[in-house]
């Protein structure tokens, strides 16, 4: 089951906004493809990421995988934790390992997103 | 590990178990007009004529010279347990070990010379390794456009013209901006990279720079002010690219020590002869959070689960077999043999005999410049050298090619090799290594004076080469070339 207040990428990223500030990070399904996670590459905070368009790369120990935006937004915060703690991507993808939160610009966007019934659906086809 | 090429027979089997008939079969989806057509060669000789006429081709080498040419390769001299070491089998494997660790050895070899090099660059990681000196530095600037997430790197005009040509045709290709740093035109300093222009061309904040590249000792074998160099780019959020000799380093400041974020540079010093096109060694290094934009093999040592001493490959992820068009290069190579020769040249000297290559060296370089002094050939610029500097020499090609008809190679006419620095008309960038004698020196020192004697004497023209040094030896033919 995954959070059903969250809305969902099809490269498996979810997002949460809270007013305007939305959090984002890759759920347990892309966790676990990914297998142990070693390596987290953020952008700088002020930096701009647009919908769809890479914002930073995960790395495991068996692959490496961009990371694609829900939403446009400029970058507030960073999960600096995943530096030292990169397996918080795995053992808490929907919590402690979060990846960047972003200020929203276009809260529109989001009706472009999986909500969790259609995320579900999609990972139960992978 | 055994090497047999395929037999018609293999080749057979192949095709069998893939349903086809012929090679051509296999290849069916690339288009005729794509396909490479078949080689005109010559037919066959017999080997005993192909011998002979291979060393016909070798006598034109000239090994008979008193050489002063650097400028990029280096001679020095390499105890034969380097090469009878290479000579060994077992080194020679695929050349990019993608199922690595079954061969320990070659991971310990590789493991060996990132660690001897990290001493020598005081940096926290080396990759093993790149094609040359040019593609490592290329690959230095592009690690700083990556790091930054800026697209605009500057290069000194002393940095060697052929390692700036490659790294136009890479950032070219690439979408990057690359900009000259300029020499500084006159006073004590001239020749050295003018950090004032460096300073003013890093105020541009519309236009940050990513990088900014400079080498030590310079193409010009100047002794740059690196530790400010390294200020400046660091004050402007650039990161700092030296470009070094490793044999200098002995005697030098290691780019760790003044603050340099990467190192690159040609290998060829460390014990591999001085060759047409290679094959050389690109060496590049960095600090440690750089390591994800480092392209190239990295092997770490660790333990196996039986808690015996390991080796791997390490951070492949960064790699092209991994990350394919989003590796950290495409371009680069692992010259593992020739990593291996420095390897086991850097340990068959040691730290000591290391500098006192290196020292020597200089001390050569300036009894060259006493003896050339001596015939009043006076140095092009005035600032600090190691072992190789510039000379003010009238008709610097005419006169080089007298000299090579006379037995001495005096290094690089500097016209020719940089024809876009129009201060460096009439110069010839020579040096010297411990490989550099006495006897050397008072030849180069002698003709040198001979020919400008007789140059002043009968002006234009240059006096025709004298019958018993063309008796003794010498080939006109090369000194046409």
């Amino acid at each position: 089951m995954v959070p059903s207040d969250l809305r969902y990428t099809k490269d498996h990223e979810w997002v949460r906004v809270d007013g305007d500030t939305a959090t984002i990070g890759v759920t347990d399904f892309a966790a676990s493809q990914l297998g142990d996670v070693v390596f987290v590459d953020l952008p700088a905070v002020g930096k701009a990421v647009e919908q769809f368009a890479t914002f930073g790369v995960v790395e495991s120990v068996k692959a490496v995988s961009d990371l694609y935006a829900p939403l446009s937004g400029e970058v507030l915060e960073v999960n600096a934790d995943l530096g030292s703690k990169p397996e918080l991507v795995n053992s808490d993808p929907f919590g402690d390992g979060w990846m960047i939160r972003v200020k929203v610009g276009d809260a529109a966007q989001l009706g472009e997103l999986l909500d969790a019934a259609g995320y579900e659906k999609l990972t139960a086809e992978a | 590990m055994a090497y047999g090429p395929h037999t018609p027979a293999d080749r057979q089997r192949m095709l069998a178990a893939l349903g086809m008939r012929s090679v051509d079969e296999l290849f069916a989806d690339i288009p005729e007009r794509l396909r490479s057509s078949p080689l005109r060669l010559d037919p066959p000789e017999p080997e005993q004529l192909l011998m002979n006429r291979l060393a016909g081709l070798a006598a034109k080498n000239r090994v008979d010279l008193a050489s002063f040419l650097g400028a990029g390769a280096y001679r020095h001299f390499s105890p034969p347990m380097v090469d009878q070491i290479l000579l060994r089998g077992e080194w020679y494997t695929a050349y990019t070990p993608y199922q690595p660790e079954v061969s320990q050895g070659t991971l310990q070899s590789i493991y060996e010379y990132e660690s001897l090099l990290a001493e020598l660059v005081g940096l926290d990681v080396v990759s093993a390794s790149h094609y040359d000196g040019a593609a490592a530095t290329a690959e230095a600037a592009l690690m700083t456009c990556r790091a930054t997430g800026r697209g605009r790197v500057l290069v000194s005009r002393a940095v060697h013209p052929h390692y700036r040509e490659v790294l136009r045709t890479y950032f070219d290709g690439a979408g990057l901006g690359l900009e000259d740093i300029p020499l500084v035109a006159e006073g004590p300093e001239r020749g050295t990279t003018d950090l004032a222009a460096l300073e003013r061309r890093l105020a541009d904040p519309e236009n940050p720079a990513a990088g900014v590249v400079l080498a030590q000792p310079s193409f010009y074998g100047l002794l740059e002010h690196m530790a400010d160099a390294a200020n400046l780019a660091h004050a402007a959020g650039a990161l700092f690219v030296a470009v070094v000799e490793p044999v200098s380093l002995a005697v030098l400041a290691p780019p760790g020590a003044y603050g340099a974020d990467i190192a690159a540079g040609e290998g060829q010093a460390l014990g591999i002869p001085p060759q047409y096109g290679g094959p050389y060694l690109g060496i590049l290094a960095c600090t440690e959070p750089l390591v994800r934009q480092i392209p190239g093999r990295l092997v770490g040592m660790t333990t196996d689960v039986d808690g015996k001493r390991a080796y791997v490959m390490t951070l492949q992820a960064r790699e092209q077999h991994i990350r394919r068009e989003k590796a950290a290069s495409n371009i680069c190579t692992n010259q593992t043999l020739l990593a291996l020769a420095a390897s086991v040249w850097l340990s068959a000297l040691g730290p000591h005999g290391l500098r006192d290559v290196a020292a020597l060296g200089a001390a050569r370089a300036s009894e060259l410049e006493a003896a050339l002094a001596a015939v009043g050939v006076a140095r092009a610029h005035t600032s600090a050298y190691l072992n190789e500097f510039a000379i003010l020499v009238p008709n610097a090609a005419e006169v080089h090619r007298e000299l090579l008809r006379r037995g001495v190679l005096a290094g690089l006419v500097l016209a020719e090799a940089v024809p876009d620095e129009p201060s460096l008309a009439d110069t010839l960038l020579v040096c010297a290594t411990e490989m550099t004698t006495g006897d050397d020196i008072a030849t180069f020192a002698r003709e040198i004076g001979a020919v400008l004697g007789d140059q002043a004497g009968s002006s234009p023209g240059v006096s025709a080469p004298k019958a018993e040094l063309s008796a003794a030896g010498a080939r006109p033919e090369v000194a046409r070339g």
